[in-house]
C-alpha cells in the first residue's frame, strides 16, 4: 500500500498529543516511582534530596522505608486487603444488577434499545458526588428505605446503613454500574440470535440455552466489564470517606491521609506505586483477554 | 432477527435496574423543592432552597470556576483527544505507537487518586529542579484536566474514525489534496460527531473532578464538587438538593441538543441517523 509513508501532517498528529501525554502523564508517574525512594525531610517540600551527604559530599541518600512498612505495617496491608475486597465485591455486585440489565436490554426491540442505553447512560452523566449524596440520605437512619421497612413492619426499629461497609458497597455499584452495562451491551448486543433460535428449535429449554449457549459467549463481556469496575474501583477515595466508616481504611484513604495529613510524601508515593503494580496484572489480563483496552483497538 | 418479544422476566430487570439507577435522581430532584429538611414529615412546593443556593457567594463563585475550569481544558482535551483518535485509527504502524496507547488507557483504568496525586508531584518535582512555579492554582488545573480528558475524546474519536470508509480520504489524495487538505476538508468533518460528544465528556468530568482538583487546587481555588464534598463530609445540606436539580437539568439540556445536532448533522452527510448519535453513548470505556 502506498500510504505507509507518514507525512509531515500525519507526524504531528500523532506527535502533539504523544509530547502532551508524555509530559503530563508519563512524566508524573515516574516522578511518583523516584520519590518513593527518598526520606521524609522537614522541609517544604517535605522531601529529602536523593543525591546528598554530609559535608557536601555527594552520596545516595535512597531509602526503602516506604516499601518496608508498605509490605510490613499491619495498616498499610489492611487498607490494601480492604481495597481489593471492596473492588471485587463492587465487581461482582456490578455483574449481578448489571448483566439482567444488559441482557434485557440486548433482547429488546431494536427501535428501543437506543432509548433504553441512553436511561442507562444518564446518571452516569450527573455528578457522582451528588450520586452518592442522594444516597446519603436515602439509606440513612430517618431516610425513606428505614421508613418504608418501618411501615412495613419488617424491621421494628431503624437499621444502620449509612456509614457501614454495606452502604460502600451499594454506593459503590450503583456508581460503577454503566462502567459494566456498556461493555456488556455491546457483547450481548452481538451475539448471534440465530444460535440461540438453533439451540431452542433444536429443544433446548431456555435455562439450558442460557447455560450451555448465552452464558459461555458473554463470557469476554462479564470479565472484561468486570475488570473496568475492578481498577478503578481499588483506589476510590470519596465513596468511601462519604458513607463508609473509618474503621475499614482503604487505599485511596490511606494515601490521602499520608498525604494530606501525615505530609509523608515518599510512603504516599510507594502506596500509589504499589498499588499501580497491582493493578497492571488485571489491566494486562484484560488486554490479553480481548485484544483492546478501552475501546481502542491493540 | 433479534427483535424477540418482550418475556416477562425482561420487563422486571428493566424496570428494577432503572428503578435502582434513577431512584436517587428523582429522590434529589423532589427534596430541592421542598420546603423542608429532607426525611421530615411536613412538604410543600418551595423555592426556599434555590434562593439560599443563589445567596451563597462562596458556592456561586466555585461553581463559576468550575466552569472557568471546565470551558478551558476541554477544548484542549478535545484537540489532544481528536489528534490522538485520528492518528492511531488512520495510521496502523509507527514508532511509538504502543506506548501511545498505553499512555491513552492509564486515565481511563487508573484509580484517580494515584493520577491527582502523580501531577501533584509533577508540579512539585518541576518547581523544585527549577524553581519555576505557578503555585497551586488554576494553570495546573487546566493542565490536569486536559489531560484527564484527552483519552475519552481520543477513544470516542477513534471509534467514529475507525467506523468511517477510507476511501473518502483516498478519493481527496487522488484528486491531488495535500495532507492537511484532507485532514481539514475530510478527515474532520467524518470526526465531527465524535468530537463533539467526546468534547461534552470532557466537560462533564471536568466539572464533576474532586480528587484531581484536591490535589491541585489550593484554598483559594476551590472548585464546586471540593466545596460540595467538603460540606458532604460534615453532613446533609438541602442545598445540594438544589444544585443537583440544577446540574440533572442542565446536563439533560446538553446531552438532548447534542444528541439532535449529531442527528442533523448525520442525516446532512447522508449517514443512517443512527451511526453517530451512539457516539455519546460509549463514554469512559
Amino acid at each position: 500500500m502506498k500510504r505507509s509513508r507518514l507525512t509531515l501532517v500525519d507526524r504531528m498528529t500523532i506527535a502533539i498529543p504523544f509530547t502532551w501525554l508524555v509530559a503530563f502523564l508519563a512524566l508524573p508517574m515516574l516522578s511518583v516511582a523516584a520519590l518513593s525512594f527518598h526520606s521524609v525531610a522537614d522541609s517544604i517540600p517535605p522531601v529529602a534530596p536523593l543525591f546528598a551527604g554530609p559535608h557536601g559530599h555527594l552520596a545516595l541518600n535512597a531509602s526503602m522505608r516506604g516499601f518496608r512498612m508498605v509490605t510490613e505495617d499491619p495498616l498499610y496491608l489492611s487498607s490494601f486487603w480492604n481495597g481489593l475486597t471492596n473492588a471485587t465485591l463492587t465487581a461482582a455486585g456490578c455483574i449481578l444488577i448489571g448483566f439482567p440489565l444488559a441482557f434485557a436490554i440486548s433482547r429488546s426491540p431494536a427501535r428501543r434499545r437506543n432509548l433504553y442505553v441512553l436511561l442507562a447512560i444518564l446518571p452516569f452523566w450527573t455528578s457522582f458526588l451528588l450520586r452518592a449524596y442522594a444516597w446519603m440520605g436515602l439509606i440513612r437512619d430517618s431516610g425513606p428505605i428505614n421508613s418504608i421497612l418501618l411501615s412495613l413492619g419488617v424491621i421494628h426499629q431503624p437499621i444502620a446503613i449509612l456509614y457501614t461497609p454495606a452502604a460502600v458497597l451499594l454506593v459503590m455499584v450503583y456508581s460503577y454500574l454503566p462502567f459494566f452495562v456498556l461493555p456488556m451491551y455491546a457483547v450481548l448486543e452481538k451475539l448471534p440470535a440465530d444460535l440461540l433460535a438453533a439451540a431452542s428449535d433444536l429443544g433446548a429449554r431456555p435455562a439450558y440455552v442460557f447455560r450451555t449457549v448465552t452464558l459461555p459467549l458473554s463470557l469476554p463481556g462479564i470479565i472484561s466489564g468486570a475488570i473496568l469496575v475492578f481498577v478503578p474501583a481499588v483506589g476510590e477515595y470519596v465513596i468511601p470517606e462519604l458513607v463508609g466508616t473509618s474503621s475499614t481504611m482503604m487505599i485511596g484513604g490511606i494515601l490521602w491521609d499520608e498525604f494530606f495529613q501525615n505530609r509523608d510524601w515518599p510512603l504516599a508515593a510507594t502506596i500509589a506505586i504499589v498499588t499501580f503494580g497491582l493493578l497492571m496484572l488485571p489491566a494486562l489480563a484484560l488486554r490479553r483477554w480481548t485484544g483492546r483496552v478501552g475501546s481502542v483497538s491493540l | 432477527m433479534n427483535e424477540a418479544k418482550q418475556r416477562p422476566w425482561q420487563s422486571v430487570a428493566l424496570i428494577l435496574g432503572f428503578a435502582f439507577l434513577y431512584t436517587p435522581i428523582a429522590w434529589i430532584v423532589y427534596f430541592s423543592f421542598s420546603g423542608d429538611l429532607p426525611g421530615s414529615s411536613g412538604r410543600h412546593f418551595s423555592l426556599h432552597w434555590y434562593r439560599a443556593l443563589l445567596a451563597n457567594t462562596e458556592l456561586s463563585e466555585a461553581a463559576y470556576r468550575s466552569l472557568t475550569l471546565a470551558l478551558l481544558s476541554s477544548p484542549i482535551a478535545a484537540l489532544l483527544g481528536s489528534l490522538a483518535g485520528i492518528g492511531l485509527a488512520r495510521r496502523e504502524r509507527f514508532p511509538g505507537r504502543s506506548t501511545m496507547i498505553a499512555l491513552l488507557a492509564i486515565p481511563i483504568f487508573a484509580p484517580e487518586i494515584l493520577l491527582g496525586f502523580s501531577f501533584l508531584m509533577l508540579f512539585a518535582g518541576a518547581e523544585a529542579l527549577t524553581g519555576w512555579s505557578h503555585g497551586k492554582g488554576m494553570f495546573t488545573l487546566v493542565i490536569a484536566h486536559a489531560t484527564l480528558g484527552t483519552p475519552i475524546v481520543a477513544s470516542i474519536v477513534f471509534a467514529r474514525v475507525s467506523g468511517c470508509d477510507r476511501s473518502l480520504e483516498d478519493a481527496a489524495r487522488d484528486l491531488g489534496a495535500r495532507p492537511l487538505r484532507v485532514l481539514a476538508t475530510v478527515t474532520i468533518p467524518l470526526a465531527a460527531p465524535g468530537i463533539l460528544s467526546g468534547w461534552l465528556l470532557a466537560l462533564t468530568l471536568s466539572f464533576d473532578d474532586v480528587v484531581t482538583s484536591s490535589f491541585l487546587a489550593g484554598p483559594e481555588n476551590t472548585t464546586l464538587p471540593m466545596a460540595i464534598f467538603s460540606g458532604l463530609r460534615v453532613g446533609l445540606d438541602p442545598q445540594i438538593n438544589a444544585i443537583g436539580t440544577l446540574m440533572v437539568v442542565g446536563v439533560a439540556a446538553v446531552v438532548g441538543i447534542s444528541f439532535a445536532a449529531i442527528r442533523i448533522y448525520n442525516r446532512r452527510a447522508g449517514d443512517p441517523p443512527d451511526h453517530g448519535a451512539r457516539a455519546p453513548l460509549e463514554p469512559r470505556i
